[in-house]
Order: structure tokens, then C-alpha cells, then sequence
């Protein structure tokens, strides 16, 4: 028996662990997040569980430790609308296998969270639900598009979450909420049941408090699913990370992401430059290296995505799920009024932006060559990779910022992604951790490395996150109201 | 810059339709995007292979076995008009040019 705070202070990991003792009834872990959730006003959760289900089998990994997931994700007669007004009403007939999968492994569905619509924005400002707050400062944004995500799980209103990544969409919310957040290697995460946004990037994974939990979630996440023939069987399998040490690990500091030009906010700058120290002192060898094709990912990732998100986009059209505006006019008025209602602006700036890139005429000119772009980026880190284990970089150019203060200017807001859209376009995996206060406010520090190196990136943020010691309980206590 | 035709061309082809407003807003900010993105014409990528796809997957095909699909009616327990097991839409006349 314990009180509900003594259960929220607990990480999931540790919640399983006392589940697994006998410890902890999960049916009460259930109901104390449950009640925290229903009761928060960070615009948080879009929908709420009632009942945590039948209980774990006594071996499930995940112990009936509750998860939140991404509005994005469809569950089956669960509403499932990815933010967006257009899908008002739907609940799938299916679920997502990723969320399949955690539940198998003994994860209740807590809610669903709050998010930018169809994952478009990196402040969850662009939602139909509203905005979230940031639990360390309502005043702030806190990141997007997984800002639901991050903001239940720092403020305590989640033991952990799943979010999907397209251009830095788990990672930045991690950093700006001072959570964990983990992009997978492209592929190792099934995207059947995840709403589309830009088929060729998004990714699934993990939003956690801490990294052994990014790596209990992560371990239920993986593996191939013949319903995604992009998925791939993961090699190798992920284990709770041990390593306390960086020694013999060397990690590179891209000049393009990480130098004077690139923006970079002096407090953000202060605490990523510790960090490098930090990972010093635990023994890696930290030098400079170059990817001289980053600093135009951001511009190829804002041609590729749209482009593939004007295409995902064209099934919402009033006629299989959700909106349908002027039903009584002729079919093609209809589709333009319905889609003209149902989407919100960033999600029209983005449908205009794609199809043009593709349009008759253009299509060589802006995708085409944003593709090549690609393979070069892709290359840049082939090469780094040669002399690196991994390249680290602030995750977010800087700290949550004031709500509203970016949503006049489109090309701003974009600028958030800078150091997280070129791993996506090379489709290698990153993670986010939490490495300081910058004006109160949680600094992200980011690790990418090769394809599939997983494994290695959650021991040496592991090693990072023993050395950094960084304190998320304010925010949790600021969440609860 | 994008013109106003073309604001309205790109709208028709997304079959988004826009307000007076909007066309204004869009034409400004697709033009500002647009001249940030375009710089990345000005690189070298003369032999560059265009990525299709970012992890080496080969043989991405299963055996073609049939197996129930999804019951009709759950398929259409969303759909705005269902109509006798299908998607009822309105009358495609004219299509506006």
C-alpha cells in the first residue's frame, strides 16, 4: 500500500519492479495517474482510459505500469484524430502495433495525448484540442509535435509515453520538457496504425522520464510487422542500459549544427559545452567533426515532408471518416469545403507547400533534388561515422519559448528542427536527454549514431544521465495542478 | 513570389478551398519558405542518386494467402454516408475549372 505521491515519484522501471515484487497493486498505479490526469489542466491528455483492463500476466515486461500515447496512434473504438478537426468522431476499427505491442507486454492505455495536427509543428500550438503547456512554465510552449507526451510525462501525469518523430518531433518536446525522448532507427518501429504524415521519416518511440525506461519501452516497441512492409526485424535485442563509464568512445561535434552560425541560445550553448566536458571526464575522446550537408537538411526536410504529407493527406476528403462539410453540393466543391474546415493553418501551409513541390514543372526542381540532398546527408554521416561512435549536438537550438511567440513566422518555427531534421533524413537513430536548466528551463542534449546503434546510445546516455544527475521533480510536482 | 494564379492553381490541385485572406497569407508565406528552401539548387549534386528509401530493405514481399479483411460494417462505421455497404458522396457534376 501507497500513497499516490509515493507512486508517481516512481520511474516506470522502478513502478514494475514493486509491481513484480507484489509490492505495488498496478490496479492502484492505474487509478493514481488516472485521477492526476483527469484533474490537470496542461491540455495534456485528449482522452482518458476508464479502467486499466484485465491485469498483467504475473511475467509481463511492463508490468501494468499505464502508458500514454500519441493522439496519432489509432486504438481501436478509442478516438483517434492526430490533433485534428477533420478526423471529429473517428475510432478506428483497428490498433496500431506498436500500441498493440505494448499493451501485450503489460501496458495498460492510460489516454491519449495532445499533439499538433498530424504532427505538424514543433510547439503543440497547432492542435484542435488546444495548446499544451509547458509543466515547468505554463506560460511556454512545450515543444511538439509529441507535446502531449512530454508534457504528461514531466509533469507527472504519465509514467511514460509514445510519441512518433518525423523531424525531431519526439526529441524536441523531450528537451524542452527535460525528458527522455528516443527517435528509432527508420524501420525498427512498425508504422501500421500510425496516422501518416511523412511516410518515408516518421518514426515511433519512446517519451520517458529516465533512459533505462526508453529502453523498457523500446524493447516492446521493435520488430518487423508484416502489415508495415518498411519495418525490419531489429538486430540484436535491447537490454536495460548498464554502462557508467564513456571510456573509448568517441564522440564527434558537427561544426555545421554546433557552431557560431547555427543559433544557438548562450544558455543552451553553456550546458551542452558541460555536458562534452562531463562526457570527457567519464572518457570519451570529443572532437570536432564535419557534415558539410547539414545545414541545408532543414531546407530538403521542408520540401520532403510536405511533399509526402500532401499526398498522405489527400484521403481526408469527407468521404470514408470523420468531416464532411457541404455534403449537398457537387463532389469536388465538397472535398474543398470540407478540407478547407477540417484542417487547421499550419496543416494547409504545409498540404499548399507540398504540392507544389510536386506539381507538374517544379517536381524535379524541389523534390527531386531535396532527395539528393538526402543521400549526401546521409553520406555526411557515413563518413562521420567512420571516425565517431556517435555525433552530439543541443537537441533544440534553444529553451521552451513564450507561447505565441513563434506563430506569425512559419520559416521561425521550422528553425526549431535545425539539429534534429538530419538524422531523420538519414533515418539513424538519436536520443534526447535532459543535461541542465538554461533560465529554469530543461536543456536537451542529443546523441545520433549508426543505423540500428540503439543499444549503444541508450548506455552511453545512461553513462551521461548517472554523471548529469538531473532533477525533473519540480516539473512534477508543478503538474499535478 | 508566388503570384495570386498560382496560390489559386495550387489551392485547386489540393482541393483546399480559400479564403480571400488565406490566398493573401499563403502567397506571402510560401514565398518567404520557398526562397529559404530554393538555396538548395544552388549545391553541386551533378551523379547524385535521389534517396528512395533510407534502411537497405530487400524482399519486402509475403505469400499472397487470403485472409479476412475488415467486416463492411466496421469499415463504414465512420464514413459521413453510408449507403447500402458502400461510401455515399455526393454527385460528381461539373468539376469547377
Amino acid at each position: 500500500m501507497s500513497s499516490a505521491d509515493e507512486l508517481i515519484a516512481l520511474t516506470g522501471a522502478e513502478a514494475a519492479a514493486r509491481v513484480r515484487a507484489g509490492d505495488v497493486d498496478p490496479a492502484e498505479l492505474f487509478a493514481a495517474y488516472r485521477e492526476r490526469a483527469a484533474a490537470e489542466d496542461l491540455g495534456a491528455f485528449t482522452w482518458l482510459a476508464d479502467s486499466p483492463g484485465e491485469p498483467p500476466p504475473p511475467d509481463a515486461p511492463l508490468a501494468g505500469v499505464p502508458v500514454a500515447v500519441k493522439d496519432l496512434f489509432c486504438v481501436r473504438d478509442v478516438p483517434s484524430q492526430a490533433g485534428s478537426r477533420i478526423l471529429e468522431g473517428y475510432r478506428p476499427p483497428y490498433t496500431a502495433t506498436v500500441v498493440e505491442r505494448l499493451l501485450a507486454a503489460g501496458a495498460p492505455l492510460l489516454g491519449k495525448t495532445n499533439q499538433d495536427e498530424f504532427a505538424m509543428g514543433s510547439s503543440n500550438e497547432n492542435s484542435a484540442f488546444g495548446p499544451v503547456l509547458n509543466p515547468w512554465d505554463r506560460t511556454r510552449v512545450p515543444g511538439g509535435s509529441s507535446g502531449g507526451s512530454a508534457a504528461a510525462v514531466a509533469g507527472g501525469l504519465a509514467p511514460w509515453a509514445i510519441g512518433t518523430d518525423t523531424g525531431g518531433s519526439i526529441r524536441q518536446p523531450a528537451a524542452l520538457c527535460g525528458v527522455v525522448g528516443l527517435k528509432p532507427t527508420y524501420g525498427a518501429c512498425s508504422r501500421y496504425g500510425m496516422i501518416a504524415f511523412a511516410s518515408s521519416l516518421d518514426q515511433a518511440g519512446p517519451l520517458t522520464r529516465d533512459v533505462t525506461d526508453a529502453a523498457l519501452l523500446l524493447r516492446a516497441m521493435i520488430g518487423r510487422d508484416r502489415r508495415d512492409s518498411t519495418s525490419v526485424e531489429f538486430p540484436g535485442a535491447i537490454v536495460p542500459p548498464r554502462r557508467q563509464d564513456l571510456r573509448g568512445v568517441r564522440l564527434g561535434v558537427p561544426e555545421e549544427l554546433c557552431g557560431e552560425q547555427s543559433g544557438i541560445e548562450p544558455g543552451v550553448r553553456e550546458r551542452f559545452e558541460a555536458t562534452l566536458a562531463l562526457a570527457e571526464q567519464l572518457g570519451a575522446a570529443v572532437e570536432r567533426c564535419r557534415l558539410p550537408h547539414a545545414p541545408h537538411a532543414l531546407s530538403a526536410y521542408y520540401l520532403i515532408a510536405p511533399a509526402e504529407a500532401s499526398a498522405n493527406l489527400a484521403r481526408f476528403d469527407g468521404v470514408r471518416y470523420g468531416l464532411r462539410v457541404d455534403g449537398e453540393r457537387e463532389l469536388t466543391e465538397m472535398y474543398c469545403a470540407t478540407r478547407a474546415a477540417g484542417f487547421g493553418a499550419e496543416v494547409k501551409r504545409r498540404i499548399m507547400l507540398g504540392t507544389y513541390a510536386l506539381s507538374s514543372g517544379y517536381y524535379e526542381a524541389y523534390y527531386g533534388t531535396a532527395q539528393k540532398v538526402r543521400t549526401k546527408i546521409a553520406e555526411d554521416f557515413a563518413s562521420a561515422f567512420e571516425r565517431f561512435d556517435f555525433v552530439a549536438t543541443p537537441t533544440s537550438p534553444w529553451v521552451a519559448f513564450p507561447l505565441g511567440s513563434k506563430l506569425e513566422d512559419p520559416l521561425a518555427m521550422y528553425l526549431n528542427d535545425f539539429c534534429t531534421v538530419p538524422m531523420s533524413l538519414a533515418g539513424i537513430p538519436a536520443i534526447s536527454i535532459p543535461c541542465g536548466l538554461s533560465q529554469g528551463l530543461p536543456v536537451g542534449f542529443q546523441l545520433a549514431g549508426p543505423a540500428f546503434s540503439e543499444q549503444a546510445l541508450l548506455d552511453a546516455a545512461y553513462a551521461l544521465e548517472l554523471a548529469l544527475g538531473f532533477d525533473g521533480s519540480a516539473a512534477r510536482r508543478e503538474g499535478g495542478g | 513570389m508566388l503570384e495570386r494564379d498560382q496560390v489559386l492553381h495550387v489551392a485547386r490541385l489540393a482541393r483546399l478551398s480559400l479564403s480571400e485572406e488565406e490566398v493573401v497569407r499563403l502567397g506571402r508565406e510560401l514565398s518567404g519558405v520557398l526562397a529559404h528552401v530554393e538555396k538548395i539548387q544552388e549545391l553541386e549534386l551533378e551523379g547524385v542518386a535521389p534517396t528512395s528509401h533510407v534502411v537497405e530493405v530487400t524482399d519486402a514481399l509475403r505469400p499472397d494467402e487470403p485472409e479476412p479483411s475488415l467486416p463492411v460494417e466496421l469499415a463504414l462505421r465512420g464514413a459521413p454516408e453510408p449507403v447500402e455497404g458502400g461510401f455515399g458522396v455526393p454527385s460528381p457534376g461539373a468539376s469547377p475549372a
